[in-house]
């Protein structure tokens, strides 16, 4: 056997607390596409950054093509032929493709010497780009090319990827592997960081899985099916979901006539939009982030309360103009995308964070009750079973997974008639994830009206009665699940769902859903 | 050698202690300061630390300064806590003295009590006019409230001497710039004879209770905390950050100016030019130093009073000029934000012989400058000190 490109030997990287690595060994071949596989809190992000550089292990040794090394920050990665791209692009949007990758590079190269490596890259890989253009008129798909070329043009041995198919439509995810494929025919070794296991199987040809710090298994996901490697993840089967008929009631939320320009220049204009949710049913909006589903959702949830009046209706109100207490009143509740800073305060405990949508514990004149209001979120914690140090603990110091399933059952625990929820499952291991879509359905069961906006289209077609796709800022008509395809819906992903408007620019668009 | 290294989570204890070593330092610099000035350091110790409380006079006294300044700090508490940064108290203080003093003026000798509560709402309500043009031109065209609270500052100087050198002149002063002494019916009532202690003390540790209670314990609290905090949470939850912006100027530009009515109507008794007395702006450093939370602000305000007063002292019993007290105030609050340092970092020492040893990698910086060096040799060593510029030349 030839010598690894990467060989991580015994690394242990403790935290006050936790214990993020445990003696994990890895082992990287030349030209070999290996999957990192673990839930959230499993250690592979420490991992990830101790191999770039900007954690330091307590133990264990970190070999190179052969030789020992000690990469002290990213910069000297870099030197030694290791890239990473990130999950969140880091690109500025006012400057063009070209600048923003000569900002990382060595500052003897002239922009026009980057802008023609830029090209001679993106041919060289089918990464079709213009140096030139913003980056704020680039889809979300280019924004990742431009990551990608960036770390391409050092030239790496190891690149690294972190959930990088999490933003991309299904035809985007297939340009995608066609390029890691062709990197790796090259000899070059791909660190592939994902929880979506049908990805992982196609792609990789080794794979280590983590879980709780440590390694449980070293296999060829090619040989493994879903549940085999879910097994090796979670150390269980995720639970079932319960799938039933549709008993779909009453209108709880109608939205007709909805246009509304985007107060922020790089948003997007929402137009026309027109969508009903009826109580016992999941609807699910499926779309490439950027598309207007935070416009969207901002006007549903009256942080933003410039809709036109009597576009929004909230069982059978008119609530395009109230604000989000109001619409709580009505028992329009919603859990947003964000979970730290947004669906809850970093450093204020579970019990305070309480208090942004429930009124529960409040008395007279407002006077908040602590002792009712650390009993209710106690009592959250343990129905949801969030992993946290009791409701005093700082919501910052919980793992993505566990804040999302308070936040989660802080919104359910309100007896909503109509739940809106963004990404429930955005960057939450596989176990909470099942979890919170369980909830989800038992609520739809219930009789809860539910509206999912997500990236996933996995969980979609796994949740959903009815599916719309949004795009530029238009929302697609309704489709029964039973009716939808991925193919069907990733097509609509690039807005083409009415005749008229396909012919026109169907050939520029089909580019932008490749993007 | 020393490190600073981030901690996995901001440190409680630090939070405490922090003003606790700054004041250690500012101490430990002034004794230095004493020391070059030529002074014996235990007798400018005395003057500050000692004399200041040794008497029931001396602690009244101590009390009479520290109270306009627990009052406006209070205030800013709840502002900045809102992540409103209103600079300009000391402006609101004098427009609240103004709003007061035109009150007081108004009394003769038929006058009832009544005057006392009047001239109290009227200092509140100059000190919100004042902060409310901070808040009108914030929320209507996004001024910085920074700049504008502090540049009214200077305005509120110009109206108190434009009206003590102009119509509110005391006819019969000799042509000084002060207005007549205001009639005794206007005195803030005292709390006993021969002190100058008077109700605002009270209204001061009222404040501090009511303050803690709005901002722990109420609804509109928990809001202006959240707003402070994360404001996209603030937005979710539906708090508005308008009311946010109103409730926090509101508030603070109110106890500014309770503390001015308090203070023009109380030991001052008359308008002068000499009613800026830098409690706005030391008040902002005894809010910090309180870690703004309403009773670490008593400390502050007391330890505050204490430099006013020492220098004060320093002046006639060392021949030290009066602006000492400026001198420790800012020491202090330099002092504070080093400190605060701690709280979200730690220091490690790191002794030079360990530096040598890679496999102990975790907090050494033993990388091997880019290129991979093989373990634990000579070059492994020395390499650090070749690349690692801040912590190398020391071999």
């Amino acid at each position: 056997m030839t010598t690894p490109r990467l060989q991580l030997t015994g690394i242990t990287k403790r935290y006050p607390g936790v214990v993020a690595n445990n003696g994990v060994s890895l082992s990287v071949a030349p030209g070999e596409v290996h999957a990192v596989l673990g839930e959230n809190g499993a250690g592979k992000s420490t991992l990830m950054k101790i191999i770039y550089g900007s954690v330091k292990p307590d133990e264990g040794s970190v070999m190179f093509n052969g030789r020992p090394v000690h990469v002290r920050n990213p910069q000297e990665a870099r030197a030694l032929g290791i890239s990473m791209v990130f999950q969140h692009f880091s690109l500025f949007d006012t400057l063009t493709v070209a600048e923003n990758v000569w900002l990382g590079l060595d500052k003897s190269l002239t922009l026009s010497e980057v802008s023609a490596s830029i090209t001679a890259k993106a041919a060289e890989y089918g990464l079709d780009i213009d140096p030139s253009r913003p980056v704020h008129t680039l889809s979300v798909g280019e924004m990742q090319r431009v990551e990608i070329i960036r770390a391409l043009l050092t030239s790496p041995q190891l690149l690294i990827l972190d959930e990088p198919t999490s933003v991309l439509t299904p035809q985007a995810v297939e340009k995608l592997f066609v390029v890691l494929n062709k990197l790796a025919s090259e000899g070059c070794s791909i660190l592939y960081i994902s929880h979506k296991l049908h990805e992982i199987r196609e792609l990789c040809t080794a794979c280590t899985v983590l879980r709780g710090g440590q390694v449980t298994g070293v296999c060829d996901p090619r040989e493994e099916s879903n549940a085999s490697l879910s097994r090796l993840m979670i150390g269980a089967e995720p639970p079932a979901l319960n799938v039933r008929a549709l008993h779909a009631g009453a209108t709880v939320l109608e939205v007709s006539g909805l246009t509304l320009a985007s107060d922020d220049p790089f948003g997007t204009d929402l137009n026309d939009i027109a969508l009903t949710v009826r109580a016992g049913e999941v609807v699910g909006i499926a779309g490439v982030s950027g598309n207007g589903q935070s416009e969207l959702l901002v006007c549903l949830s009256g942080e933003d309360r410039r809709a036109p009046p009597g576009s929004i209706r909230v069982a059978g109100k008119d609530a395009s103009r109230y604000g989000p207490g109001k619409r709580r009143a009505l028992g329009l509740h919603f859990v947003p995308e964000e979970r730290l800073g947004r669906g809850a305060v970093p450093t204020l405990s579970l019990a305070q964070n309480l208090l942004l949508s429930r009124r529960d514990a409040l008395g007279a004149g407002g006077w908040i009750k602590v002792g009712a209001l650390r009993a209710q979120a106690a009592g959250i914690i343990a129905r949801y079973n969030v992993k946290a140090n009791g409701p005093d603990a700082a919501a910052k110091s919980l793992s993505g997974g566990n804040l999302q399933k308070f936040i989660v059952g802080r919104e359910i625990e309100a007896k909503p008639k109509l739940l809106i929820v963004s990404q429930p499952t955005w960057g939450v291991d596989v176990g909470a994830s099942a979890q919170i879509r369980g909830e989800i359905l038992a609520l739809r069961d219930a009789g809860c009206a539910v509206l999912v906006v997500s990236e996933e289209l996995d969980e979609l077609f796994e949740i959903s009665d009815r599916l719309h796709v949004i795009a530029k800022g238009r929302l697609s008509p309704s489709l029964d699940r039973a009716e939808a395809t991925i193919e069907h819906i990733g097509e609509w992903m690039s807005g083409l769902w009415d005749a008229q408007g396909a012919s026109n620019n169907k050939n520029e668009e089909t580019a932008h859903a490749a993007a | 050698m020393l490190r600073l290294e981030v901690r996995p989570q901001p440190s409680k204890g630090w939070g405490y202690a922090s003003p606790l070593l700054a004041l250690a330092i500012t101490v430990v610099i002034g004794v230095v300061l004493f020391a070059v000035l030529g002074k014996d350091p235990v007798r400018g110790l005395q003057v500050f630390f000692w004399e200041p409380i040794k008497s029931s006079y001396a602690l009244s006294e101590l009390m009479v300064k520290a109270t306009p300044l627990l009052i406006i700090a209070l205030g800013l508490a709840v502002c900045f806590r809102s992540n409103v940064w209103n600079i300009g108290a000391e402006g609101q203080y004098l427009i609240g003295a103004i709003f007061a003093a035109g009150v007081a003026l108004t009394a003769d000798k038929t006058t009832g009590p009544w005057i006392v509560p009047a001239i109290i709402a009227a200092g509140v309500l100059g000190g919100m006019v004042w902060a409310g043009i901070t808040a009108l031109l914030r929320d209507r065209f996004n001024a910085n409230e920074i700049l504008v609270s502090l540049m009214l500052v200077y305005v509120a100087v110009q109206v108190l001497n434009f009206l003590v050198y102009g119509p509110w002149k005391d006819p019969l002063g000799y042509n000084f710039p002060q207005t007549k002494t205001f009639e005794a019916v206007t005195q803030i009532p005292r709390l006993m004879q021969g002190s100058r202690v008077n109700i605002g003390l009270l209204l001061a540790l009222a404040g501090v209770g009511a303050v803690w209670v709005f901002l722990f314990r109420t609804y509109a609290g928990y809001g202006q905390l959240v707003g402070g905090l994360a404001p996209a949470a603030a937005r979710y939850a539906g708090f508005s950050s308008r009311k946010a912006l109103w409730i926090a100027l509101l508030t603070s530009g109110g106890m500014a100016g309770l503390a001015g009515a308090l203070e023009v109507a109380g030991p001052i008794g008359q308008l002068t030019p000499y009613v800026p007395a830098g409690y706005g702006f030391a008040a902002i450093i005894v809010a910090f130093v309180g870690r703004l939370h309403p009773v670490g602000i008593v400390f502050s305000a007391i330890l505050m009073s204490m430099f006013y007063i020492g220098g004060e002292l320093a002046q006639s019993r060392l021949g030290l000029p009066k602006s000492i007290t400026g001198v420790f105030q800012g020491l202090l609050l330099f002092a504070l934000l080093a400190c605060d340092t701690l709280i979200a970092y730690r220091i490690r020492y790191i002794p030079a012989a360990l530096r040598a040893t890679p496999s102990r990698g975790r907090s050494l910086q033993t990388g091997q400058a880019g290129s991979a060096a093989p373990l634990g040799s000579v070059a492994g060593a020395q390499s650090p000190v070749v690349s690692g510029s801040v912590q190398a030349g020391q071999e």
